[in-house]
């Protein structure tokens, strides 16, 4: 064990494992992340919590993560390279590790024209690649970057996402073999919704071994209507929703569409379990959080394993 | 080239509202290429900036030049005497020329006509885009000729990231995708290993992040 990361056990001990996500409010109220963090209690391993999400302010990932981490709840703590420079990032991984944060997603982030800032200037002192690199080398070699010995060194189970539906899909398996040199442990994949790509991708992962390396978790998501479905599908870039997902929700009644989302992705995670070298699933409910027990009960997910 | 581009003549007209006799100052040398600050723009911009305080009913006086370059002290040395006569300078070179020209006549207000966007190419006729950032330590021999820093809006040394969508940008639907273009050159050039190798994390020292940057070259001095 690289860490004292449940999930990190969970998975070395061969389980199927469940994480979920939650978007920090934009305000100083942690009732807000307590409120999501009751829905999400129990249900799964790890809870991602998202870092200033498409360039809108937020709070803090690590704040939320320690509000989370006081109800019992295992926090993951993204960190995008798009804020900080590799003194910030540093300071931070160290900050997490101190406050009993275990996980950690490596991310490039979204670019500030998305967001509420987009005159902001961005920083990219370093890549998503070099974050997952920078977490190994303070916890493995016990440096700094710039070389000095860290006292007190970081215990970090190291995740980073990868998105099988982004362009050129050829070089998308190779990134993830890059990341994968760089020292990540576990991969939690944008949203599936195109199962026949993610299993095209599936089966490059497997050609070259890469599922025997790094755990992956199949991204899920429910879609709550047809608004949200043509949303994800045109709006959001390197997302692939099939012309036959928005079909087959339009084709319910009005007041149905959320059931159906919730039913596709039940559908969803039940594929994915079958498929060889998927070692999870990261279930994405956006503003939904409240479905998720409701997801991982039907998909046969329930109980959590209990591991101290 | 350095490729500029003209501001807008209100905010240029904003800086010079409270004198009566200025020079404009054009330069021979990137600018004129990229028509922002040639002989051509600085008759046209002297005559919109005449016409523009006729119509406010305060005239103005505008001396014409044009530098061979303005980031050359000999080119600068070549307008002195006619410096002191007048009350600005407006210069329609780089940002590098119009400190140079703040520099060398210390005791006359200098204010830019043009805005500095970038080290780029003429793409087609009245197309200019951006090729290079100027970091100081080049890395193209690893990146099939396409410079991540400058081509990719997050400058990712190990891309695509995950906003690469047939072939285009997140950020901008009519920007191509750097590491798209690094992905079709490898495959072009038959060696799309080298996408396999990682770049390690940058030294920023070079770059505008060292400070102001020289270079000095001891068998050129005299």
């Amino acid at each position: 064990m690289t860490s004292d990361s449940p999930l990190e056990k969970i998975l070395v001990g061969g389980g199927f494992a469940v994480t979920s996500e939650c978007g920090p409010p934009r305000g100083a109220d942690a009732e807000v992340i307590k409120k999501k963090g009751t829905l999400l209690k129990g249900v799964v391993d790890a809870v991602n919590v998202t870092d200033n999400q498409t360039s809108v302010v937020r709070m803090s990932s690590l704040s939320s993560c320690v509000i989370l981490k006081q109800m019992g709840i295992e926090p993951t703590l993204q960190m995008v390279t798009r804020d900080r420079n590799r003194i910030a990032i540093q300071s931070d991984i160290l900050g997490a590790a101190a406050l009993g944060i275990h996980n950690i997603l490596c991310l490039s982030g979204d670019h500030q024209k998305f967001g509420d800032h987009p005159t902001a200037k961005n920083v990219y002192d370093m890549d998503s690649i070099h974050l997952i690199q920078t977490v190994k080398h303070m916890r493995d070699e016990g440096k700094f970057l710039g070389g000095d010995e860290i006292k007190g060194v970081p215990r970090l189970f190291i995740g980073a996402a990868e998105n099988p539906f982004a362009d050129p899909f050829e070089s998308r398996v190779v990134r993830l073999a890059k990341k994968i040199a760089a020292g990540v442990q576990f991969i939690q994949t944008q949203c599936i919704f195109n199962l026949d790509r993610f299993k095209t991708w599936m089966g490059q992962v497997r050609d070259r071994g890469l599922h025997e390396k790094v755990y992956i978790l199949g991204g899920v998501t429910p879609m709550k209507s047809i608004g949200m479905a043509n949303y994800m599908k045109n709006m959001v870039p390197g997302m692939d929703v099939p012309d036959e997902l928005i079909n087959r929700i339009k084709g319910v009644d009005k007041d149905k569409r959320g059931e159906e989302g919730i039913k596709i992705a039940v559908e969803t995670i039940n594929e994915l379990k079958a498929i060889e070298g998927v070692r999870g699933v990261h279930i994405m409910a956006i503003e939904w959080e409240e479905m998720v027990p409701r997801i991982a009960e039907a998909a046969g997910l329930l109980p959590r394993p209990q591991v101290a | 080239m350095i490729i500029g581009e003209g501001k807008p003549l209100k905010e240029i007209l904003a800086m010079i509202e409270n004198h009566s006799k200025i020079i404009l100052a054009g330069c021979r040398g990137c600018v004129t290429v990229c028509s922002a600050g040639g002989e051509k723009e600085v008759g046209i911009l002297s005559s919109a900036l005449s016409l523009a305080r006729q119509t406010q009913g305060k005239g103005i006086t505008i001396r014409e030049v044009t530098i061979e370059r303005q980031c050359d002290p000999e080119y600068l040395e070549q307008i002195r005497s006619i410096v002191d006569e007048h009350e600005a300078i407006v210069s329609i070179a780089c940002g590098a020329g119009v400190q140079f020209l703040a520099e060398t006549y210390r005791k006359t207000p200098i204010y830019p006509g043009i805005n500095t966007n970038f080290i780029g190419v003429t793409q087609e006729q009245g197309v200019w885009t951006e090729r290079c950032q100027a970091c100081g330590d080049c890395k193209l021999h690893l990146t099939g000729g396409i410079c991540p820093i400058t081509r990719c809006a997050k400058s990712l040394f190990n891309g695509p990231c995950g906003g690469s969508s047939k072939g285009k940008c997140e950020v901008n639907p009519e920007t191509d995708c750097g590491w798209q273009m690094v992905y079709d050159r490898f495959k072009e050039l038959g060696c799309l290993d080298r996408l396999e190798v990682i770049i390690p994390i940058n030294n920023w020292t070079t770059s505008r992040d060292g400070g102001p940057r020289r270079i000095i070259r001891e068998d050129l001095k005299l």
